[in-house]
């Protein structure tokens, strides 16, 4: 592996390494000593894909360093206590609380975020479940031929049309049901409800599909109609597959950014209703980033903003994990 | 799966059979509900969109002329043509990089706690807020290496959101390949990098191309990962300007670039436009229209390809 | 032992996750011109010794080869030694037909090209020759250019013997290569195999078919939860066994 000079430079080599072997007079052997032997393309190829790996490393390290030290500069250089931070209810940098500090209390965003995670996952959940049921165990042609091309035709629209969709015609929608002004948390969860729903469809689709037929079989054997089947057969035993799907979901709702600011109505307060304008981390980092200059404490706010994204997004992958091993454990 | 004929020897009564039967029936109309209502809302939310555009996505003088800031009439030509140019670039960079690890991963990879860590690092990749993506290509590419909002920024911040995506759908392309192939190349004292090169990678060239298509579709349509990247303006370009450093000249890597999607959400947060809703509804028409078509040529050439693999 | 042996083993032992032991302490010798069956019940080791032969068990995680395998009196399971040339002159065919999706023609050059050789009129010359010696060249001559997967499964497996022909080998090994061939399809085969043989090549075959083992080979190995219980010529194995866990698996009382 230590070898990058993988090209043309090594003639003398492959005498060595093909002289260990009996040398039998062979039409097929060819005595070309500039070619590169076999071990030396093996390294060479290995080289080559070992870079490759090291260069996504190097780029994930580098950005979870360089966002955590930005995210953590906040406290550490500008003097903002991180408590403070967390669980203080007004956001409005450009004024001095008591201490001479900005008053920067993320919880209206974090609320934000978490609001319409929830409630979005809320909205999906029966309907990926209900409709995965219909896809692999009421009717598995349509499952196959049409709902999971229509899934993945879902996944692929960009999240700006969905949000434009949202404030074309949510938003007005909300705006006459209720009153107000039709932003807020119930807007953007219905947008990421549509968003959401196709990843965590498929997701169940998969760990339905991997529940064995004979679990099936056996209880269909014991008189059990389909729905008996499927509650308390199929349904126990993809459990950990449906979580996982869940928290798939849920990392994937909140961090959308785009979607969600076009229709939360961007208020950095804390919600207190569904049909209020609010905000969430993603929102205001994607309203403000731009605004500010760089390094002023404004600024590093916002990448303590963007590091609680990145910690989250790890939790996610850790629960996903989690749940992996804790069903592992249960199955052997 | 009918009931009725192990019903008699069963303990249960009648009624709860009954019963049981029609709870059956009940969830089944339930479930049948819901995908029709998935269905519904699929079919309206694109028939929706590219209907409420189509009137301007149709229209060569929208396509092709430049965007207006304070006036009616702007077109999203440069946007297009920025588009298309990031995810050419994009796909020139990720994919030898996602082949490569891709590759590492499947063929050579000790069973060991380095790859496990290299899976894991891509999964963490994969589950990144793309908006989080944008931000570090904005602290390194655009103020680190003082590259500025430019195409170069933008081109390597989607690369780093499009990676996990390719090395999951070339490692599983790859996987797929039956173990006999690689045997068969193995054992006729072939290395495994030829082994991989010329019999595994066509085999899972089918799958690797339809993943690309797919990916390419996710990559036309970010946002998020752009606004702070690529940037938000989109200068006009001329096509006869080869002066690779000048803003006008379309190929510059160096200038900023909004694409479509960066337009569709700029605009809309911005609200100057007068002609706001025709020019928003345009764009999203033109590339809701690229993704449908993007995802159409993913299938119709992984099921051609397929076929051709198969057949003598 | 045998004095003009081309492969032999000395102690082989071959372990996964380096405790369980799939093999021990397996003696045999290999000569030209012969074939030697080696026969067992499932799990008996068979199929991994011969992956040994070709330093193929090295591809597998966790799988640690011990003891000498002598090719030519050179000790070939060391670190050092070149397993590209190893298996070059030891070629291997599988037990499902696992052509490439190339070109009949493809199949056969594909390697002999990989290792150098650019000529055209040569490979043209080893393509003929090696299909011949697989007594596959009438059937195929005018469709070479067409992908293999259109042959029968029996032709497919010919064109994978005349796959590993074509690199010239000394010794060849066949992991069962009749076990998912049609009757017609493995005497076919079978006639290859006596042909390559008279050519002078060592054939080593895995079988589960023991008709097969006492038809073709001359010698038998009779392999048994990892170790190799009995070694003999077939006739004697066939007719008497020394030992009567062979009389037994023969016999069918097991396997």
């Amino acid at each position: 592996m230590n070898d990058s000079t993988l090209v043309n430079n090594m003639p003398n080599r492959s005498a060595t390494s093909s002289g260990t072997l009996h040398n039998r007079a062979n039409g097929t052997r060819p005595q070309d000593s500039t070619r590169l032997t076999k071990g030396q393309i093996e390294r060479g190829g290995k080289t080559l894909t070992g870079i490759c790996v090291g260069i996504v490393l190097i780029t994930l390290a580098s950005l979870i360093v360089m966002v955590t030290a930005k995210g953590l500069s906040t406290f550490i250089s500008d003097g903002i206590s991180p408590i403070a931070f967390l669980t203080g209810q007004v956001w409005d940098p450009h004024t001095l609380d008591a201490s001479g500090l900005p008053t920067v209390g993320a919880l209206p965003m974090i609320v934000g975020s978490f609001a319409v995670t929830l409630l979005s996952c809320a909205i999906v959940i029966p309907f990926a479940v209900g409709s995965a049921i219909y896809a692999v165990e009421v009717n598995p042609r349509f499952g196959r031929r049409f709902f999971r091309p229509a899934l993945e035709l879902l996944v692929g629209i960009p999240s700006v049309v969905f949000g434009l969709v949202g404030l074309t015609i949510l938003v007005p929608l909300i705006r006459n049901i209720s009153g107000g002004t039709g932003y807020g948390i119930l807007a953007g969860s219905l947008v990421l409800a549509v968003m959401v729903l196709p990843t965590v469809t498929s997701l169940v689709i998969d760990a339905l599909e991997s529940v064995p037929a004979p679990y099936r079989q056996s209880s269909a054997a014991l008189g059990g109609t389909r729905w008996q089947t499927i509650w308390h057969i199929v349904l126990r035993s993809a459990t950990p597959g449906i979580l996982t799907a869940v928290v798939l979901g849920m990392a994937r709702a909140f961090g959308e950014a785009l979607a969600v600011q076009m229709v939360i109505g961007n208020a950095p307060a804390m919600p207190t209703s569904l049909t209020q304008p609010a905000s969430t981390l993603t929102s205001i980092l994607t309203m403000n980033m731009g605004n500010e200059a760089m390094n002023t404490v404004y600024n590093d706010v916002l990448w303590s903003l963007a590091l609680i994204l990145l910690v989250m997004s790890l939790i996610f992958i850790l629960i996903v994990h989690f749940i992996g091993r804790k069903s592992e454990v249960k199955h052997d | 799966m009918t009931k009725s004929n192990g019903a008699e020897t069963m303990k249960y009564s009648q009624r709860s059979i009954r019963h049981a039967q029609r709870n059956d029936k009940i969830a089944t109309g339930v479930l049948t509900a819901i995908v029709a209502a998935i269905f519904v809302l699929l079919i309206s939310l694109i028939v929706y969109i590219i209907a409420s555009g189509a009137n301007k996505a149709f229209d060569l003088q929208f396509l092709t002329s430049k965007p207006e800031q304070f006036k009616e009439g702007g077109g999203i030509g440069p946007e297009l043509f920025n588009s298309f140019y990031l995810l050419v670039l994009t796909l020139l960079i990720s994919l030898p990089l996602s082949l490569g690890a891709a590759i590492f991963l499947v063929e050579y990879a000790p069973d060991n706690e380095v790859t496990h860590a290299v899976k894991t690092a891509i999964e963490v990749l994969a589950s990144l807020p793309s908006i989080v993506v944008g931000l570090f290509g904005f602290l390194l590419f655009v103020i680190s290496f003082g590259w500025g909002f430019s195409i170069l920024s933008g081109a390597l911040a989607l690369t780093i959101f499009n990676i996990p995506l390719l090395v999951r759908v070339i490692q599983q392309a790859l996987e797929s390949v039956p173990q006999s192939q690689r045997d068969a190349g193995l054992a006729l004292g072939l290395s495994r990098w030829e082994t991989t090169v010329h019999i595994l990678l066509p085999c899972a060239m089918p799958a690797i191309i339809t993943g690309v298509i797919l990916s390419a579709g996710r990559v036309f349509g970010e946002a998020a990962a752009l606004i702070y990247t690529a940037g938000q303006s989109a200068p006009a370009l001329d096509f006869t300007n080869f002066n690779l450093s000048s803003y006008a000249c379309p190929w510059n890597i160096w200038r900023p670039a909004e694409t479509l999607a960066v337009h569709i959400w700029k605009i809309n947060s911005e609200g100057v436009v007068p002609d706001l809703a025709a020019v928003s509804n345009g764009s999203a028409a033109v590339l809701m229209i690229c993704v449908l078509l993007f995802n159409l040529l993913a299938r119709w050439f992984g099921r051609h390809a397929e076929r051709k693999l198969m057949s003598e | 032992m045998s004095e003009n042996a081309l492969l032999e083993t000395h102690d082989v032992r071959v372990r996964y996750h380096d405790t369980h032991d799939a093999l021990r302490n397996i003696n045999l010798t290999f000569c030209p011109g012969e074939v030697t069956a080696l026969i067992g019940p499932s799990g008996c080791g068979k199929s991994t010794f011969l992956r040994c032969l070709n330093l193929m068990n090295r591809e597998i995680p966790h799988c640690h080869i011990d003891g000498e395998i002598d090719y030519h009196g050179q000790n070939i399971n060391t670190k050092k030694q070149n397993l590209y040339d190893v298996r070059r002159n030891i070629g291997m065919v599988f037990q499902s037909p696992n052509p490439f999706r190339k070109s009949i023609y493809d199949n056969i050059a594909f390697a002999p090209r990989q290792h150098g050789i650019k000529d055209r009129a040569r490979l043209d010359e080893i393509v003929e020759q090696s299909l011949r010696r697989a007594a596959l060249w009438d059937e195929v001559k005018d469709v070479l250019n067409k992908s293999a997967y259109a042959l029968s499964g029996g032709q497919r497996q010919r064109l994978c013997i005349a796959r590993t022909l074509a690199m010239n080998p000394e010794v060849v090994l066949m992991d069962e290569p009749c076990s998912a061939l049609d009757p017609i399809s493995t005497h076919a085969i079978e006639e290859t195999i006596g042909a390559i043989k008279a050519e002078g090549i060592c054939v080593i075959i895995v079988t589960h078919n023991i008709e097969q083992a006492a038809r073709i080979s001359d010698k038998t190995a009779f392999f048994l939860l990892g170790d190799c219980i009995e070694w003999n010529t077939t006739e004697v194995i066939f007719n008497n066994p020394h030992d009567q866990r062979t009389k037994d698996y023969l016999t069918g009382r097991f396997g």
